[in-house]
């Protein structure tokens, strides 16, 4: 028999092992992002507003090479679209919650809490506490990032520039990537972007990032979509 | 970018997310997402992250390095050859920035 705590505290205690894996990515956004030239404060509302750690790194770097704003929030807008199939699936397991908990829930969707929220869903079908379980895992892992890139904030200030610690960024993308290439199309999709980036780099606004996204986005599509239609 | 300017983008880009987010959780709950673009988004994160990594390790300074005194694409270089064998984000970091580090210390600078 579940009540509504033991869900909540069990979606807090199946998020901790990716809690691991947050405080040192939170960390470093926390350390990188006023080295870009945003101000602690705005650095940590960041975290607050926009809650998506891939996109607030990538916001970070584009405001350090003087990118218009327009360009960063187009850039954030094509990385966090992949959200939009986290919410898909998992609509037909919130259709029957109120309109304030369809909101909180949205505002805590991210990779991490999507990732347990799903599969507890998915084992437990008719169970009708599963809603708190998904608050659990999302409220514990939002806290953790807003404490960690406050942290980060803190410490970065006494972190001389000679240790070149802004190389920690690509490194985190680099940790963030590689498992995820599974396959032959996700590995040419980044290949490609990664070429189409080096290329275009000359660009103005930045806009090397969207076209190679884009560039990298058809070709892993195209090579997934050939055996398919063959077999 | 100015203080108000940076407001604004994590404004705007916080909104956009949220609405990306509350999608079909809270307005499409009947549709559906079709099969392509299905397909297309879970390219996403793998082409836009590395449309980022590959300037920082080949044109670490504003031009573009591709040989052995670039120490940052040999350290980046050592980091997915970490990362591929471990899938551990902390020691990827480690052993990156170290690998970085020791190498501006030895190589002379460019």
């Amino acid at each position: 028999m579940t009540t509504p705590r033991t869900e909540f505290l069990h979606g807090m205690r199946d998020e901790l092992p990716i809690l691991i894996g947050t405080v040192p990515f939170g960390l470093i956004y926390g350390v990188f992002a006023p080295g870009a030239g945003i101000p602690p404060l705005i650095a940590q509302a960041m975290s607050c507003i926009v809650f998506a750690g891939s996109a607030q790194f990538v916001i970070a770097q584009l405001v350090a090479a003087g990118t218009p704003a327009l360009i960063v929030i187009l850039t954030a807008f094509i990385l966090n679209i992949r959200h939009m199939l986290y919410s898909a699936s998992l609509a037909p397991f919130t259709g029957k919650l109120s309109r304030l908990w369809k909101w909180l829930l949205a505002y805590l969707l991210t990779d991490e809490a999507y990732a347990v929220a799903i599969s507890r869903y998915q084992k437990a079908r008719d169970e009708e506490h599963t809603h708190w379980y998904f608050l659990g895992a999302g409220l514990a892992l939002w806290i953790t990032w807003q404490l960690s890139t406050a942290a980060g904030i803190f410490l970065g200030g006494q972190v001389p520039a000679s240790w070149s610690l802004d190389f920690a960024l690509p490194l985190t993308f680099i940790a963030l990537v590689v498992p995820s290439l599974k396959d032959r199309s996700s590995i040419a999709a980044a290949l490609s972007a990664a070429l189409v980036a080096l290329l275009a780099f000359s660009l103005p606004l930045k806009l090397s990032i969207a076209v190679a996204a884009l560039a990298g986005i058809a070709v892993g599509l195209v090579l997934e979509i050939k055996p398919a239609r063959s077999a | 970018m100015s203080p108000l300017w940076l407001w604004i983008t994590i404004i705007v880009v916080g909104l956009l997310t949220l609405g990306i987010r509350l999608s079909f959780i809270a307005f499409l709950d009947r549709a559906q997402v079709a099969p392509l673009l299905q397909q297309a988004l879970r390219f996403v994160p793998v082409a836009v992250l590395s449309a980022l990594i590959a300037p920082a390790l080949f044109i670490p300074n504003g031009t573009l390095i591709l040989s052995f005194t670039n120490s940052h694409l040999l350290a980046g270089l050592l980091a997915i050859l970490v990362a591929w064998r471990t899938k551990n984000i902390l020691l990827t970091i480690i052993a990156g920035m170290a690998c970085l580090l020791i190498l501006q210390a030895l190589l002379p600078a460019h």
